[in-house]
C-alpha cells in the first residue's frame, strides 16, 4: 500500500514527543492529505463555475454575476450552492431509487480519486506512485460509470439517451486520451508524474511540448480529447439541452444535480493539470530568472535553515511558488475550455464519433509511432554516438538519470549487467 | 491464533470464484452469465497475485494475471457481440430460449 | 495500534467489500444492479492488489475491468433490454440447489486453504527496485519481462545458469489476439436485419 508521503516530514516533527507516535504521524498525514485534496477538489469547481459565468457573460456582451460578494460577484458559486442545498431532492416514480441516488456519488468519487496521484510539486502528491499517470487515467475512466448509471436509473428516455451517448463517447475518447498521454511518457521513460515534471526543469525549451514535433502536436490532440473526455462543449452530447432536455441529469435536482457539476469542473481542472505536467513544464515556470532551484536557493538563503516544529521553511516557500505556477497553467487551460464552450457550436453525435474514430485515433497512433521513432531519427541524422551528443540527440532518459545512480546491489559472485548483456548477445542468432 | 494474511486473500479468491460459478449456473440473463465469468476470472487472478507476493513465484504471477485481465476484456467483447446477435435472433437475452438445437 | 494494523484494517475492508459485492451479484436479479455490485467487487479486488504491492496489476484492473469491461457490459444491457428495468428471474428451485452446491464448494475450498501450512505465515521481503516498495516497483520489471528480459531474476543469479525467458511471445500473441477479437466482435455485432416477428417496439 503506497503510504502518504508527508508522513516522513510529519513524523520528523512528532518524533520529538517520543516513541509510539508514528501511528499519530501516519493518521495526521492521511488527514492533511485528504483535507488538501478535498479542498482543491471543492475549491477548483467553486472558482471555475464563477469563471464560467463571468466568461460566458463577457463573451455574450453581458456582465455576468456582479452582486454576490462584491464587485465581481466572486461568491456566486457559494450562492448557487446554498440555493441548490435548499432544493427538494426528487426521485422520479419510474427511477431505480438506489442506483439513482448512488450515481452522483460514484461520479464524484471517481473525479476526486484521480486527484490522489496528482503531484502539485515534486513530491507533493498524496500518493507518489510508480504507475501514476496510468492510475490517474484508470480512476478517471470510472467517472463514466456514474453517468451511465444515472442515465439508466432515471427511468426517462432523455436520460437514457444521454447515458448511452456518454458511454459511447467516453469509451471511444479514452483511447486517444491514453495514447496521447503516453507520448510524453515515451519521451521521459517514466509513468511517475513527479518524474515527468522533474525532467522539464530549466528553460522553456525543456518543456516536453517542445521536445519534438510529435509531442508538440500531441499536446493539442490531448487537449481536444481531454475536453471531449470531460464532456465539455462542443462535445457535450450527453447533456445536449437542445435535443435531450438535460441529458443524463434531466431528472436530477438539488445537491445530487450539483454533484455532477462538481465532478465535471473538477475533471476539467484535473485534465488541465495533467496537460500542464505532461506538456507544459509542470511546476517549472520556464523563466530564466527562476531557473531550476535558483528561487529555492534564494529563499533558503533568506530564511536560512529556519524550521517550525522540525519542518524546514525554505524549500516549502519555493515549492509553494511552483504550486502556484502549476495552478496558473492549469487555470489558463481551463479558461480555454470555457472560451471554446461559449464560442463553438455543438457537434452532432455522429460527428463526435467520426472525429474520434476516423481522425483522432489515427492521428494519435501516428504521433505515438513518430514519438517512438524520433530518437532513432535524430540518432541517424546526427551520425551516431559522437555526432549524437547534441541536446536534441541525447536520449531524454539520461536527463532524469541521477548522476550518482544507485545500482541495485548485487551479491558477490553474481552476474553483472555486462555479463547479462554478453549472454544476451550469445543467445541472439 | 490470527490467520496468516495469505489465508484471507485466498479465501476472498475462493468466495469470488464460487460466486462466479453460482452466477453462471443460476442466471438466465446472458449478460448475468458473463458477469459470472468475470468473477471467476477475478477469483483466479487474486490467487495469482497473492502467490506472486507470498511465494517464490515472483513477478510471473502478476504477469499471468495481467494476461488474464487482457484476455477477459477480449472475452467480454466477443461474448457481448454474441449476446447482441442472440438478442437480434430471439428478441430476448434469456439464455434458456436458445434451445432450437434441442431434439 | 500500529501501522500494520492500519494496513490490515484496509485489507479487511477491501476483502469484505469484494466478497459482499460478489455475493450481491449472485443474489440480485436486476442486471444493472448486478453491474453496480460487480463494480464494487472488482474495485475492491483492485484495492487488494495495491495492498499486495502489485500496483500495475491493480491499475490495469481498474482501467480494463472496472472502466472498460463493466462499461461494455452495461452498454450491452442497454442494447438488449426489451423493456425498462427488465428482469429475467431464475426459478427458486434452481436457485436453492445452486446455492447449496455453491456453499458446499466454498466449504471445500475454504477447508483446503485453511489446512495448508503456508510457510508459517512468513512473508518474503520485497525485491529491491528502482523505487521504494511503497511507491511501487513492479512497473519496470513487468515492462522488461513483457519485452523478453528478466533482470529481476537474472541479475545476481549464479553465472552458470542460463538466462530466464521473458514474456515476449505471449505478449505478441495476446496483441494479435486482441486485434482478431476487435475485428471479430465488430463483425459479429454488425447491424443486421431483425428477424421477421420483430414487434414494433
Amino acid at each position: 500500500m503506497p503510504v502518504a508521503l508527508a508522513q516522513t516530514s510529519i513524523r520528523s516533527a512528532v518524533e520529538q514527543f517520543g516513541p509510539g507516535w508514528e501511528v499519530v504521524a501516519f493518521v495526521v498525514a492521511i488527514g492533511v492529505h485528504a483535507a488538501l485534496v478535498m479542498a482543491l477538489f471543492g475549491l477548483a469547481p467553486f472558482f471555475f463555475i464563477w469563471a464560467e459565468r463571468k466568461v460566458a457573460g463577457r463573451i455574450q456582451d453581458r456582465l455576468g454575476p456582479t452582486r454576490v460578494g462584491g464587485a465581481f460577484g466572486w461568491l456566486q458559486s457559494l450562492a448557487d450552492g446554498v440555493k441548490l442545498i435548499q432544493k427538494e431532492d426528487l426521485v422520479p416514480k419510474d427511477a431505480d431509487a438506489t442506483l439513482y441516488k448512488m450515481a452522483p456519488y460514484l461520479t464524484c468519487i471517481a473525479s476526486l480519486g484521480a486527484f490522489i496521484v496528482l503531484p502539485f510539486h515534486d513530491g507533493w502528491a498524496a500518493v507518489v506512485a510508480d504507475v501514476g499517470l496510468f492510475l490517474l487515467f484508470a480512476i478517471l475512466s470510472l467517472e463514466v460509470l456514474g453517468i451511465v448509471l444515472a442515465g439508466y436509473s432515471s427511468g426517462s428516455k432523455w436520460s437514457l439517451f444521454g447515458g448511452i451517448r456518454e458511454a459511447a463517447q467516453m469509451v471511444s475518447y479514452e483511447i486517444p486520451l491514453a495514447i496521447t498521454g503516453l507520448i510524453p511518457v515515451v519521451a521521459v521513460g517514466s509513468l511517475n508524474l513527479s518524474e515527468i515534471g522533474r525532467v522539464q526543469s530549466g528553460g522553456i525549451q525543456n518543456w516536453l511540448m517542445f521536445n519534438d514535433p510529435f509531442t508538440f502536436t500531441a499536446f493539442f490532440v490531448y487537449f481536444v480529447v481531454a475536453t471531449a473526455g470531460c464532456k465539455r462543449a462542443p462535445f457535450d452530447l450527453a447533456e445536449a439541452e437542445s435535443e435531450l432536455v438535460g441529458g443524463f441529469h434531466t431528472e436530477y435536482s438539488g445537491m445530487r444535480w450539483s454533484f455532477f457539476f462538481l465532478a465535471e469542473y473538477a475533471s476539467m481542472f484535473l485534465v488541465s493539470m495533467v496537460a500542464a505536467i505532461l506538456f507544459l513544464g509542470g511546476w517549472h515556470s520556464g523563466l530564466p530568472f527562476v531557473f531550476e532551484n535558483g528561487l529555492n536557493e534564494k529563499v533558503v538563503g533568506l530564511f536560512g535553515n529556519a524550521s517550525v516544529m522540525g519542518l524546514a521553511i525554505g524549500p516549502y516557500v519555493g515549492k509553494l511558488f511552483g504550486l502556484k505556477v502549476l495552478i496558473l497553467k492549469a487555470s489558463a487551460l481551463v479558461f480555454v475550455q470555457i472560451w471554446v464552450r461559449w464560442t463553438l457550436p455543438r457537434l452532432r453525435i455522429d460527428q463526435v464519433m467520426t472525429t474520434c474514430l476516423k481522425y483522432l485515433i489515427p492521428i494519435s497512433c501516428f504521433l505515438f509511432l513518430g514519438a517512438v521513432a524520433w530518437p532513432l531519427i535524430l540518432f541517424t541524422a546526427t551520425g551516431g554516438p559522437d555526432g549524437g551528443q547534441t541536446r536534441w540527440g541525447r536520449p531524454i532518459g539520461e536527463k532524469i538519470a541521477p548522476a550518482d545512480a544507485d545500482e541495485p546491489s548485487k551479491p558477490a559472485g553474481g552476474r553483472t549487467d555486462d555479463e547479462v548483456a554478453a549472454l544476451d548477445e550469445e543467445a541472439a542468432p | 491464533m490470527t490467520p496468516a494474511p495469505i489465508t484471507l486473500y485466498l479465501l476472498v479468491g475462493a468466495v469470488l470464484f464460487v460466486c462466479g460459478i453460482a452466477c453462471m449456473a443460476t442466471k438466465r440473463n446472458g449478460i448475468g452469465v458473463l458477469m459470472g465469468v468475470e468473477l471467476v476470472l477475478n477469483g483466479a487472478n487474486v490467487n495469482f497475485v497473492v502467490f506472486s507476493r507470498y511465494t517464490e513465484l515472483g513477478l510471473d504471477g502478476q504477469i499471468t494475471s495481467l494476461f488474464v485481465i487482457v484476455l477477459a476484456a477480449a472475452e467480454a467483447a466477443v461474448a457481448l457481440a454474441i449476446a447482441l446477435n442472440f438478442y437480434n435472433n430471439h428478441l430476448t437475452i434469456d439464455v434458456d430460449r436458445g434451445d432450437e438445437l434441442q431434439g | 495500534m500500529s501501522m500494520d494494523q492500519v494496513a490490515g484494517f484496509l485489507v479487511g475492508l477491501f476483502a469484505i467489500a469484494s466478497c459482499l459485492g460478489a455475493v450481491m451479484v449472485v443474489l440480485t436479479q436486476n442486471v444493472v444492479r448486478m453491474a453496480f455490485w460487480l463494480i464494487v467487487s472488482l474495485g475492491s479486488v483492485s484495492g487488494l492488489y495495491f495492498s499486495l504491492h502489485a500496483d500495475f496489476v491493480a491499475a490495469s484492473q481498474l482501467l480494463i475491468y472496472v472502466g472498460g469491461t463493466v462499461v461494455v457490459l452495461i452498454f450491452g444491457v442497454m442494447l438488449t433490454a426489451s423493456g425498462p428495468y427488465q428482469q429475467i428471474r431464475s426459478s427458486p428451485g434452481e436457485t436453492v440447489v445452486a446455492g447449496g452446491i455453491a456453499v458446499l464448494f466454498l466449504a471445500l475450498l475454504a477447508s483446503t486453504v485453511l489446512s495448508v501450512d503456508w510457510n508459517g505465515g512468513e512473508v518474503p521481503a520485497l525485491a529491491e527496485g528502482y523505487n521504494p516498495p511503497e511507491q511501487g516497483n513492479t512497473l519496470r520489471p513487468i515492462g522488461l519481462a513483457l519485452l523478453g528480459a528478466r533482470p529481476d531474476k537474472d541479475l545476481g543469479a549464479p553465472a552458470e545458469e542460463s538466462l530466464s525467458t521473458g514474456y515476449l511471445l505471449p505478449f505478441e500473441i495476446v496483441s494479435v489476439h486482441l486485434l482478431v477479437v476487435l475485428i471479430g466482435a465488430s463483425y459479429l455485432a454488425r447491424a443486421k436485419k431483425r428477424s421477421e416477428e420483430d414487434p414494433d417496439s
